[in-house]
């Protein structure tokens, strides 16, 4: 129906526009055009920040519950150097109103200064998160000297391997759910040629996702090393899944015990494991990895997200300050029958899954058994947090074989302050 | 100057430095063995909003680090087509990124934002997806260089200089109320339209999303007659009203199609997002699906012109319930209505029947016959989805550079030959010299209704031998 009206205002320099929104708001008419700062102001007035306030009354995640109408106006214009707003960290956190038993984050950084611009929010999820930990006051040890690490030999009957994953990010470029294709690109060539460096055990190899071959992607699900195109909502409300497979692959050494996943969830994430129950092993391998490899990124002048208080900077809160777990596959067919089972791991931090990670369930009596904890403690100290609870569960699942009883260990107390 | 001091640093590389102190307000840089530390002091929150309008983007949600990306090159941030199928992908060369992807409209929306769901998707051998979204009503023309020849190669060789011809003037169309309902179990006319003024829902922020369902809540309250009816919003419905919804077959859900999540439409999920519907439940719109509205009149049964006549006195009515209140529809001569998906644009109408053709569905020519009667074929499930007992969901396939009356003409008189050649074919007759003549590229570009007709050679005045 193109009436005058319409032809008239149809030229896109000339528009002028006036919006009555109904009672209780105030009619503004504006000129609308690519230059004006008028029309900035102007539709500020028009959409002041609780105008785009996100209904969080069915959600349960940790953003909604720091989220208040007065830390959304203020920080809702606010920019990072990268141009990462607020709207796009907490977007994830919005769309996935969450489950009433399990308490997801519901936000993610979209590079490094967002933990800092962001702070009024991303503090209190932090605390929420970590149970209590302040970034503004409290300092985070970083420990990678798998040395100090006693009594890493598991009874390999019951554990059938061992795992100790973490993060690392860029410095200067920004994260998954904000990066574009070319800062993709730049991190995964960063990261494949300081990864190249690598020798002896810890020699390996790169498969782009993009341009493996069937036979590789078959041999890389064989090994369980493939990861795919994330389907979560949680993760792609977050953007991170954008231009999929570009810029993505896993390197792993030869042995297959040390395996690197680039342009995941995270630039990358660096898995050391092997079968059995030398968690020593594992740990020391990891140490060293990294170490590696921070060594050859800095050696071109890059290094990693890191600062004092929120230790190694990853995408999501959740993974801040160590990002590790470290993990086993134990069996523990009459322990995880008894009802004490889950009251045993909570006091010795410790938190169950299913084999096949996250969000799934045990088959059998085989557990995957990690820490909680991430932020706040050293990974020295949360490795031997795993050690010691697992072996203290592998004793109880003895005793009860031997028809003894168990104790419920006293809680394992915080971070100290 | 105050605000917050950011310090960190960084590669010490001339040419991102340079394109970093483009961005900012003040500067002071010191360096140290090998590396450069810069000090940067941001001014504090009330004038932000200046530095994020000097960056051109008004609106809070959306690609703002456009202008960061300037500091790779093209070639860096060009994205891997390689393996698309989609006409994005056909029409996108490094040369159009290069010089496109620097801007972006009045209100934000980038080159990057119109293709991400082309990148994201790479489309499929056999289906042509359209693999880029518009932000605003100014992402036609600021990206033209893309859009046009896009939109040239999914709507039949439309030109950029062609005129689209809009009309919704029921009395118009010929027949259409006798459509043999043994075989026509329903009938169905949609189209979209979206509000001049606010963003369209890849890039709009939640404020505007609740300002168009506030607007539309509104109008649509107006309504009156056989026309009169209720909105139910998504995340206030009732057990009992989401239940009959979906009796109704009226309620949408969440997108989980991939081509429309990754355009940002799903954001904020079911906020702003809501159905309304008549009394009768003949008349339907969805605010804040796909679009920011989605008209809709059906019933049951083969009276085509009935459905045609309430959409048409339905559209109008709103459109003018509107304009009472401000607002126009997005329309221009060339694209007639502006729609989010380039592949609604001109009438982003769609006139369907579901109809029985258990014999013509097997019979060979089937699809050439559709073809050259300018129609599509669907599941009964919509789009993407199969037929069930022989019952489809057939449609027009054009939807730019013919009017709405000339549109539904070719559903109803094709539905027609349709159903006789069925009837002929349950007789074991042939239908050979009942099929309509070769498809040939009608003159749609012809401004005057009176031509229309003529225009298009679609069916045969008098029977011609089998092709």
């Amino acid at each position: 129906m193109a009436s005058s009206f319409t032809r008239l205002i149809s030229g896109r320099n000339t528009a002028v526009l006036l919006a009555s929104l109904g009672a209780g708001t105030m009619a503004t008419g504006f000129l609308l055009s690519e230059n004006s700062s008028l029309a900035a102001e102007a539709k500020k007035k028009l959409y002041p920040p609780s105008s785009d306030y996100p209904d969080l009354r069915k959600h349960n995640n940790c953003m909604a519950s720091a989220l208040t109408p007065a830390i959304y106006a203020k920080l809702r214009d606010k920019l990072t150097p990268n141009n990462w707003t607020l709207d796009q960290c907490i977007q994830t956190g919005v769309d996935n109103p969450g489950h009433p038993f399990i308490k997801t984050v519901g936000c993610v950084a979209g590079d490094e200064e967002s933990y800092e611009v962001f702070a009024d929010l991303f503090d209190p999820v932090i605390k929420d998160r970590h149970n209590g930990y302040d970034p503004r006051t409290m300092i985070h040890p970083t420990d990678l000297d798998s040395s100090k690490l006693t009594h890493g030999m598991f009874d390999e009957n019951y554990v059938l391997s061992s795992r100790v994953r973490t993060g690392r990010s860029i410095r200067g470029l920004s994260l998954p759910p904000a990066c574009s294709r070319a800062e993709r690109r730049e991190v995964e060539r960063v990261v494949v040629t300081a990864l190249a460096g690598l020798k002896g055990d810890l020699a390996g190899r790169y498969y782009s996702l993009g341009e493996m071959t069937e036979q590789e992607q078959q041999q890389l699900i064989d090994d369980h090393f493939l990861f795919d195109k994330p389907v979560s909502p949680l993760l792609t409300s977050a953007f991170m899944a954008r231009d999929w497979p570009d810029a993505r692959g896993i390197w792993h050494n030869n042995e297959k015990t040390f395996l690197i996943w680039v342009n995941e969830e995270d630039h990358t994430r660096v898995i050391s494991m092997e079968k059995g129950g030398n968690m020593k092993r594992v740990f020391e391998r990891f140490c060293r990895g990294l170490k590696q490899v921070e060594h050859l990124i800095q050696e071109r002048g890059w290094e990693f997200m890191w600062n004092e208080h929120l230790g190694y900077i990853l995408t999501c809160p959740s993974n801040l300050g160590t990002g590790l777990r470290a993990g086993v596959h134990v069996r523990l067919p009459k322990l995880s029958k008894d009802p004490r089972f889950s009251k045993i791991l909570d006091n010795l931090r410790l938190q169950k899954r299913g084999t096949g990670g996250v969000d799934t369930a045990a088959t059998g009596d085989t557990f995957d058994i990690s820490n909680n904890d991430r932020l706040g403690k050293s990974e020295v100290e949360l490795v031997q947090l795993v050690v010691d609870g697992v072996n203290y569960l592998i004793e109880c699942e003895k005793r009860l074989e031997k028809g003894q009883d168990i104790k419920v260990p006293a809680p394992i107390p915080q971070f100290k302050k | 100057m105050g605000g917050e001091t950011v310090c960190y640093k960084l590669r010490s590389q001339g040419f991102w430095l340079t394109g970093e102190l483009q961005r900012r307000c003040w500067w002071f840089v010191s360096s140290s063995a090998g590396k450069i530390g810069i000090f940067v002091s941001t001014p504090d929150c009330s004038s932000s909003s200046h530095i994020r309008q000097q960056q051109g983007s008004a609106m809070p949600f959306g690609n703002t680090h456009n202008q960061l990306k300037m500091k790779f090159t093209p070639e860096q941030e060009y994205p891997d087509l390689s393996k698309h199928n989609n006409h994005m992908a056909k029409v996108l060369t490094p040369a159009m990124y290069e010089r496109l992807r620097s801007k972006q409209t009045p209100s934000g929306f980038t080159l990057d934002d119109v293709i991400q769901t082309g990148v994201d998707n790479p489309g499929h051998p056999f289906i042509m997806t359209v693999g880029c979204v518009a932000g605003d009503e100014e992402t036609y023309e600021v990206f033209k260089e893309l859009l046009d020849p896009v939109i040239e190669d999914r709507h039949g060789g439309y030109k950029p200089t062609d005129k689209h011809k809009t009309d919704l003037n029921p009395d118009n169309l010929k027949g259409g109320d006798d459509l043999d309902p043994n075989y026509v179990l329903s009938s169905r006319v949609r189209t979209g339209r979206s509000i001049r003024g606010f963003c369209l829902p890849p890039h709009c922020s939640r404020g505007e999303r609740r300002a168009v369902e506030k607007l539309s809540i509104e109008a649509l309250a107006s309504l009156s007659g056989d026309l009169k009816g209720k909105y139910y919003a998504l995340k206030n419905m009732t057990d009992a009203e989401q239940q009959q919804l979906i009796d109704d077959h009226f309620l949408f859900d969440k997108p989980v199609s991939p081509l429309l999540l990754a355009s940002g439409m799903a954001r904020d999920w079911p906020d702003a997002r809501g159905i309304w519907h008549n009394d009768n439940k003949t008349f339907l719109v969805w605010v804040n699906e796909e679009d920011h509205l989605r008209v809709i009149s059906m019933q049951k049964g083969g009276n085509m012109k009935e459905v045609f006549n309430r959409f048409c006195t339905g559209l109008t009515k709103i459109e003018s319930l509107f304009k009472d209140r401000g607002h126009a529809f997005m329309w221009n001569e060339h694209l007639g209505y502006v729609l989010t998906c380039p592949s609604n644009l001109g009438t982003g109408l769609r006139a369907g029947v579901h109809v029985k053709l258990p014999n013509m569905s097997k019979h060979a020519k089937f699809e050439e016959v559709l073809k050259r009667l300018r129609l599509q074929k669907r599941g009964t499930g919509g789009v993407d989805t199969a037929a069930v007992g022989g019952v489809f969901d057939i449609s027009n396939a054009d939807r730019l550079g013919f009017s709405e009356v000339e549109l539904v003409q070719m559903v109803v008189d094709g539905i027609k030959l349709l159903i006789e050649m069925e009837k002929k074919l349950e007789k074991g007759q042939s239908i050979d010299d009942l099929m309509p003549c070769p498809e040939v590229k009608p003159s749609k570009h012809l401004n005057t209704s009176a031509l229309a007709p003529l225009s298009l050679p679609l069916l045969p005045l008098f029977p011609l031998p089998s092709v």
